[in-house]
């Protein structure tokens, strides 16, 4: 196996361009919202509004503001698949569609897919849809197509500040840590990384720097696996059924035995 | 969590509908109806025969209508067999920690088990000739053994769906592990709902039959013990309910499902003859409605 491959996204130097969402869906091909005609949200700069199937790449604005808007500031942030360690949406898939490849990277392959929608449902960042083209759920490859070929993904190729970087873990981790120092030393305290320790899921393979609480970016703050629920939901399922059962038998039995107590001499 | 009560909050919509939810209500009685069927055959008396044999009656279809529901709701439903077979290596397709995996088997095999007991049922009410039919019905040892394993697997189907739910990363599925236990209770209810409402629609008023809506009155109790466990299980989620779904939950499953179901059973002079299909009538569609609240109240947060 090739060394792990992701992303490290430094928010702080995120221009909200979108030139990673255009070569993402260049290169991937994928289909326009609405067929071409834009529709504005009116959220701010934000007409992509989710990551769904045909948008793999989404820049988030968040506008932080005092109302009278003399203060404040723009967060801004690129998010895509964490191509998480311990990745949910592939322990669920009863179809084995979605793999982990060569680069540590999770790929749902879209000939095996049919479209039951549990890795939606289990993705605990809400990255995963169904591409209306395919019928199938799709997501962020990691372009796995370009890294068989030695390539660099589209996203990171095409980011004009380097907001998003890609390259192995180790290296994305030292580099990602001394920036962290760098923030620090130059008076932001906030500045932390989300996802880049095994704490999480055991690690996202695309983690980010952020200087702010996760939530405010849309981030689970405490994001878990869906076993969390398999072991103990089964033993209360069977607890259940035992109840049933013997409420069953003592329904069915006691009338038997009261009927015998009456035709008793 | 500064404000949001849990991390599942973050997470996308599977878009599970109608068919899903109908899915769960026919899989639910699939499952429950055969297990009660099993019951009587192996703890009831010889007289109620007719009625363990509505209950096979009832589950066959049940789990035909289940297949094609869930097929219908793949967006690639000509692949459905890849839950059974891996897709490029033609090998069995098993997941043990997924809960769609195994249920996918499950439900095959119990319809296979459902199968050969509606055969069974229609052989013995001499509905089919086929003498060979009667080995697949209680007394004798096959009859049995098909009893108990299709019964168990009645159970797994009727419940395996609520710890599907939890085992998501959705809010209020994954908020608590007690879906799975709800959703066993719940097809018991329901099914005993249905088997009381079709034995007396066949003007059946045996022994049996009271006993089935005894027991269907001790399994509303349960159910509601559990509706209870469930929603303080979800701690502050639960807050989530604070609006019409959760209405709907109080007033559908609770009132309409439960209490008058019960206070029917209690003061049988409201409505005299009609009392006891009133109550089983009001049972079904609460357990309809607390798959429609479960599912749907999911999308609401």
């Amino acid at each position: 196996m090739a060394e792990p491959m992701g992303f490290y996204t430094d928010t702080t130097v995120c221009i909200g361009c979108k030139a990673c969402e255009v070569a993402c869906k260049e290169w991937n091909q994928l289909p326009a919202t609405n067929g071409g005609l834009n529709t504005l949200s009116g959220d701010s700069y934000d007409n992509t509004r989710r990551l769904d199937g045909i948008h793999w790449r989404h820049v988030k604005f968040i506008e932080q503001f005092t109302e009278d808007r003399k203060d404040g500031r723009w967060l801004l942030m690129s998010d895509v698949c964490k191509h998480c360690v311990h990745a949910a949406c592939l322990e669920v898939c009863p179809t084995n569609a979605i793999i982990r490849t060569e680069f540590d990277t999770v790929v749902i392959q879209s000939d095996t897919c049919n479209g039951c929608r549990d890795c939606i449902a289990a993705c605990p960042f809400g990255v995963i849809d169904i591409n209306p083209a395919s019928g199938t759920a799709q997501k962020c490859t990691l372009c796995y197509d370009r890294l068989q070929g030695g390539m660099e993904p589209a996203c990171s190729k095409a980011c004009p500040t380097d907001s998003i970087q890609f390259g192995t873990i180790r290296e994305l981790r030292d580099r990602a840590n001394k920036r962290v120092q760098q923030l620090h030393d130059g008076g932001e305290k906030r500045a932390y990384l989300y996802g880049a320790d095994e704490k999480m899921l055991g690690g996202l393979n695309s983690f980010y720097l952020l200087v702010d609480r996760p939530e405010v970016y849309g981030l689970p703050p405490d994001p878990k696996m869906p076993s969390r629920n398999l072991l103990s939901g089964s033993l209360y399922s069977i607890f259940g059924a035992i109840l049933v059962g013997l409420i069953g038998i003592f329904s069915f039995r006691n009338r038997g035995l009261r009927e015998h107590q009456e035709v008793r001499p | 969590m500064n404000g949001v009560p849990s991390s599942t909050y973050f997470t996308a919509s599977p878009e599970w509908g109608w068919l899903i939810i109908l899915y769960f209500f026919f899989g639910g009685l699939a499952g429950g109806c055969y297990f009660i069927a099993a019951l009587i055959d192996l703890f009831g008396r010889p007289e109620d025969r007719p009625l363990a044999r509505l209950g096979y009656y009832v589950a066959f279809p049940c789990v035909i209508i289940s297949g094609i529901l869930l097929t219908v709701d793949l967006t690639r439903p000509e692949r459905f067999w890849h839950m059974l077979l891996e897709a490029n290596t033609l090998r069995p397709m098993f997941k043990p920690w997924s809960p769609m995996s195994v249920g996918a088997w499950a439900l095959l095999i119990f319809g296979l088990f459902s199968f050969v007991s509606f055969l069974g049922a229609l052989v013995e009410g001499d509905r089919l000739s086929w003498r060979g039919g009667r080995l697949f019905r209680p007394p004798g040892i096959l009859g049995r053994v098909i009893a108990v394993i299709g019964g168990l697997l009645g159970f797994y189907v009727a419940g395996y769906t609520g710890v599907l739910l939890a085992v998501t990363n959705r809010p209020i599925w994954s908020d608590t592990p007690l879906l799975g236990m709800l959703f066993v209770v719940s097809a018991a209810s329901i099914s005993a709902a249905l088997m009381i409402l079709l034995a007396h629609r066949y003007r059946w008023i045996t022994p049996g039959v009271a006993a089935l809506h005894r027991m269907d009155l001790w399994v509303i109790i349960l159910e509601f013990l559990v509706l209870i466990a469930v929603v303080i299980s979800l701690g502050p989620v639960a807050w989530a309910w604070l609006n019409a779904w959760g209405l709907l939950f109080f007033l559908g499953v609770i009132v309409l499902g439960m209490l008058i179901p019960l206070a029917l059973y209690w003061r049988r002079d409201w409505l005299g003859d009609h009392n006891v299909t009133a109550s089983a009538a009001l049972v079904l569609v609460g357990g309809f409605i607390l798959r429609v609240v479960i599912v749907l109240s999911s999308e609401a947060v």
